[in-house]
């Protein structure tokens, strides 16, 4: 289970560190590793599986929403994990036509040799969203209507998700399974109890559900997985020239931080010390006190 | 205070091989909730940079005091109502372990969140207010705690400051609730005395609480233990779904408990169906050896294909939970309307769904109140106990045998509507509805053993059509009948005609005639009867179900007469028919016979008279204890 564990060390897209991971052998010889009695990382990824195989199970169409960042590359690594080797739904990238050079570069690549059924969809023009919104949030917005207009067109039921409980405080309030209005609206409010693995998988007609398999991780959680699975990422998250990305988003409304962490784990020896929060380079979270929370109830991640 | 380290401190940076506990924070509404977790935030060095700055500054644009819940009231809504009305979760650091808290709402209105919220914890910490003591939702929290199976709790008495930290003010409520808890079988492992607002008692031990010798609420954290993994159970694997992307046939799910290795014997309940696993399935490495302990996702292969379907559960042989269509469980309830007996739900069990119907309810409570006992209905956040009849037999466990697969949730229009305990399973019985009442037979078995010198059995023939198994039903009927027993013949198409006249020949059906024949039977077999069944039953499966209905009176009988002759003889020339294709889903001329591997008897009629066939039945019906010894004798003397 854990062969790519030997020495990944933190190169992220060096060409030698992408053959490897992208070329991880389908079928090895019989049994060649005793299985580790469980650590942090193995519980996080059993539970992960968990749901998303219960979300292919209990709904008719499903995507999983392909950001191209770094949890929605682990998203997609547990996916393929789940089952057995390659994702049964589309991913899907809702994109902004913003995003970061190396991002696209990314995505070509990935999408290929993951063998992904990657659907790309196109955000509205910008005069399409609610003024009344701050410039970043209402930029970000064409994200939500961009979402808005492939639903309709697939007809999903259920987009997987990678937002994260300990990204943001209303993040952390999320269900695993989360119940979207016709409109893709969140009602806080009202969402449903949910228990012992047990989830409401019954969205209305035409409505639809979120599905978050990585609700429960941390940013850590997420760069020491992605160190021991040794899943490629895009280089801008390591330090170059004093600073690096911590959140990928559009270009525009993403700033990078202080950083002198060139390598996995240097960025987790950094985050152990950090106490600056996750999204700080992201402009919207900033705006006001509640626009990304508005954001949120209006159906963005 | 000294409990918490500079992070620079720790030995791995990724918290990977730290462990890590989850802890919920209930109790009344207004009790200190969020006050308590901003604290432990402050004190444990856990806040993000300029959070408490920013907190301050919005109090003063709103003019109002600072409170250490506004850190957790990150939602507009909650800011303007003051109260929590989801679940949060907050991450902060220990010496020994990373602590993620789950701030659950006190107030009545947001249950469900409270037990979405708890329901992920390993302990809680259940906290009431000094002034105000043990309320209703105190006292409700703690009952479902005990129903959410949260065996850790710690109580913190809060506001000591309003009662100017009074000793004895903080005995009289720790007297009250330890005797609440303990009487749910809760012991609490701490009862604290703090002010949340000021500190005392959170991080350390104040002057102002110097009578106090316990440990402080960080203390009382570091004790709680994290979940324990349930290896030591016995397996239990709830199937998820079955993948067929490529040659392999894998059947996946999560291990809730024990462990399994490849060329484990296991039996899929409910239907008793039994495997041996092939392989261990993974990605990117597969298979793989070893033993996979509970927790684990795994996908494994069969050594044989078996129709098995998501929400059945795999166990090791001789360790099953018990099939059955009947449960009682302890529940608590959340929807608006009440759970009235007779009302149609969805249960949820593992990864099974099954339709449901309420049987009875006992014991219906507000677990707020502890009195007014109800015997219609469950009002919404009230708890009960009910007896639950299914659809359809599932495999279940009492949570005190097994945690994972003793609880179930209810569903109601697609929503969850409640959850609860398995208290006790019916092991394989049918469901009976409450308005049918079996009438006993006024004769005891015994007695009509005695006049027809044998037992009670279901005599099951199988084999081809054509195989020789309604002769074979025949003379030993007449041999049984000529001994004085009471032998009755069953005919697979004579009930075809009448009592399974609305069945055609789809696999379901085929399942259902074969249920009901067994049924039948089971029922003659129980008075005494020697019931001679006569069918082609080609599933393995189906015959198996009817073994599980007979239970000890089955005795099978393959009738193996090669096929080429079944053939030729072609009694009803269905044979000619089905090579013609004027006869569908024929029996004989395909591959669908699943021939017994295990069967009591085995006859070729190829060769050998049906007299010699009989007599080998007779011996073997003997041998079996269906007839008794001395019957040769009686025969002797006729």
């Amino acid at each position: 289970m854990h062969l790519l564990n030997k020495e990944s060390g933190g190169h992220g897209l060096q060409p030698a560190a992408l053959n490897q991971a992208s070329s991880a052998p389908k079928i090895l010889a019989h049994g060649q590793l005793p299985p580790p009695s469980m650590d942090h990382l193995d519980e996080l990824e059993a539970q992960s599986i968990y749901i998303l195989r219960e979300a292919f199970a209990r709904l008719k169409k499903l995507a999983l929403l392909w950001s191209l960042g770094k949890d929605s590359n682990v998203m997609i690594w547990l996916a393929r994990k789940a089952f057995f080797g390659r994702v049964p739904f589309p991913a899907l990238h809702v994109d902004t036509g913003k995003k970061f050079a190396e991002m696209y570069a990314f995505r070509d690549r990935f999408g290929k040799e993951w063998e992904l059924d990657l659907k790309i969809e196109p955000c509205p023009p910008i005069d399409a969203v609610d003024p009344t919104l701050p410039p970043a949030a209402r930029s970000a917005a064409r994200k939500t209507e961009g979402l808005k207009w492939a639903l309709t067109k697939y007809g999903f039921d259920g987009l997987i998700a990678g937002i994260r409980r300990d990204e943001e405080a209303t993040r952390a309030k999320e269900r695993v399974f989360s119940p979207r209005g016709l409109e893709g609206g969140w009602d806080v409010r009202d969402q449903p109890p949910e228990f012992w693995d047990h989830f409401n998988a019954s969205p209305p007609q035409g409505a639809h559900l979120r599905i978050h398999p990585i609700l429960h991780w941390t940013e850590a959680d997420i760069w020491a997985y992605t160190k021991r699975e040794n899943i490629p990422i895009i280089p801008l998250y390591l330090s170059k020239d004093g600073k690096r990305y911590r959140s990928l988003g559009d270009q525009d409304i993403t700033n990078p931080v202080a950083s002198t962490a060139s390598s996995i784990d240097e960025i987790l020896t950094e985050l152990d010390g950090t106490k600056v929060p996750e999204r700080a380079g992201r402009a919207l979270d900033h705006e006001t006190e509640d626009a990304f929370e508005r954001l949120r109830v209006a159906g963005y991640l | 205070m000294n409990m918490i380290l500079p992070s620079s401190v720790l030995a791995t940076p990724n918290g990977t091989t730290r462990p890590q506990i989850r802890i919920v924070i209930v109790g009344h509404v207004d009790h200190g909730k969020s006050t308590l977790v901003g604290r432990l935030l402050h004190e444990t060095g856990s806040l993000p940079e300029g959070k408490l700055e920013m907190l301050k500054a919005v109090s003063a644009r709103r003019g109002m005091p600072f409170e250490w819940s506004f850190l957790l009231d990150a939602l507009q809504t909650e800011r303007d109502q003051g109260i929590t009305i989801d679940t949060t979760q907050i991450r902060f650091r220990t010496r020994s372990r990373d602590v993620v808290l789950i701030d659950a709402p006190g107030h009545a209105e947001f249950l469900r969140n409270m037990i979405t919220g708890a329901s992920q914890a390993d302990g809680a910490v259940l906290i009431i207010d000094a002034l105000e003591g043990v309320r209703d939702q105190t006292r409700r929290h703690g009952y479902l705690l005990h129903l959410l199976g949260i065996k850790q709790v710690a109580v913190v008495v809060n506001k000591m400051d309003r009662v100017d930290f009074s000793a004895d003010r903080f005995k009289e409520i720790s007297d009250e609730i330890s005797s609440h808890l303990t009487g749910l079988g809760v012991t609490p492992s701490a009862v604290i005395p703090i002010s949340a607002r000021d500190g005392d008692g959170v991080a350390e031990r104040t002057p102002r609480i110097s009578w106090y010798q316990g440990p402080s609420v960080v203390e009382a954290l570091d004790a709680l233990e994290p979940a324990r993994p349930l290896e030591q159970l016995a397996l239990r694997l709830p199937v998820q779904a079955i993948y067929k992307f490529d040659d392999r046939r894998i059947v996946a799910g999560r291990i809730e408990s024990g462990s399994l290795s490849a060329g484990d014997e296991i039996v899929i309940m409910p239907a008793g169906k039994i495997a041996k696993i092939k392989t261990v399935e993974s990605w990117p490495v597969t298979p793989v050896n070893g033993s996979h302990g509970a927790g684990r996702s795994v996908g494994i292969t069969l050594d044989r294909e078996l129709f098995i379907e998501r929400g059945d559960v795999i166990a090791h042989a001789g360790a099953t939970p018990r099939d059955t269509r009947r449960i009682r469980a302890r529940i608590f309830w959340l929807h608006d309307k009440p759970l009235a007996k007779g009302e149609q739900i969805l249960i949820r069990l593992g990864t099974r769904e099954s339709r449901a119907h309420v049987v009875a309810i006992e014991k219906a409570i507000d677990p707020g109140e502890l009195s007014n006992e109800e015997t219609k209905s469950i009002a919404r956040n009230h708890v009960g106990e009910i007896d639950i009849s299914l659809a359809q037999p599932v495999a279940a466990d009492p949570y005190q045998d097994n945690p994972r697969t003793g609880r179930l949730v209810i569903e109601v229009n697609g929503r969850i509507a409640g959850g609860g305990l398995v208290l006790s399973v019916d092991a394989g019985q049918r469901a009976v509805p409450i308005d049918i009442v079996p009438v006993e037979s006024a004769l005891r078995p015994e007695e009509r053993s005695a006049r027809y010198r044998h037992n009670g059995a279901v005599i099951w023939l199988t084999g081809l059509p054509g195989s020789g198994k309604s002769t074979l039903a025949r003379a030993l009927e007449r041999r049984l009948f000529g001994n004085g027993g009471s032998p009755i013949l069953l005919d697979g198409d004579t009930l075809r005609a009448g009592l399974n006249g609305d069945l055609g020949f789809s696999a379901q059906d085929r399942t259902e005639n074969i249920r009901r024949l067994a049924e039948v039977a089971t029922h003659l077999a129980r008075n005494g009867h020697i019931a001679i069944v006569a069918a082609v039953s080609p599933s393995a499966d189906d015959r198996a179900a009817a073994r599980r209905i007979a239970d000890a009176a089955f005795r099978e009988i393959y009738v193996a007469t090669p096929a080429e002759i079944c053939e030729s003889r072609d009694p009803k020339g269905h044979y000619a028919k089905a090579r013609a294709g004027t006869l569908q889903s024929f029996t004989g001329i395909g591959n669908d016979y699943q021939p017994p591997t295990q069967s009591e008897l085995r006859i070729d009629t190829s060769s050998g008279s049906v007299a010699d066939a009989t007599d080998t039945i007779e011996r073997m019906l003997a041998e079996t204890g269906v007839l008794f010894d001395e019957l040769v004798d009686l025969a002797a003397n006729i």
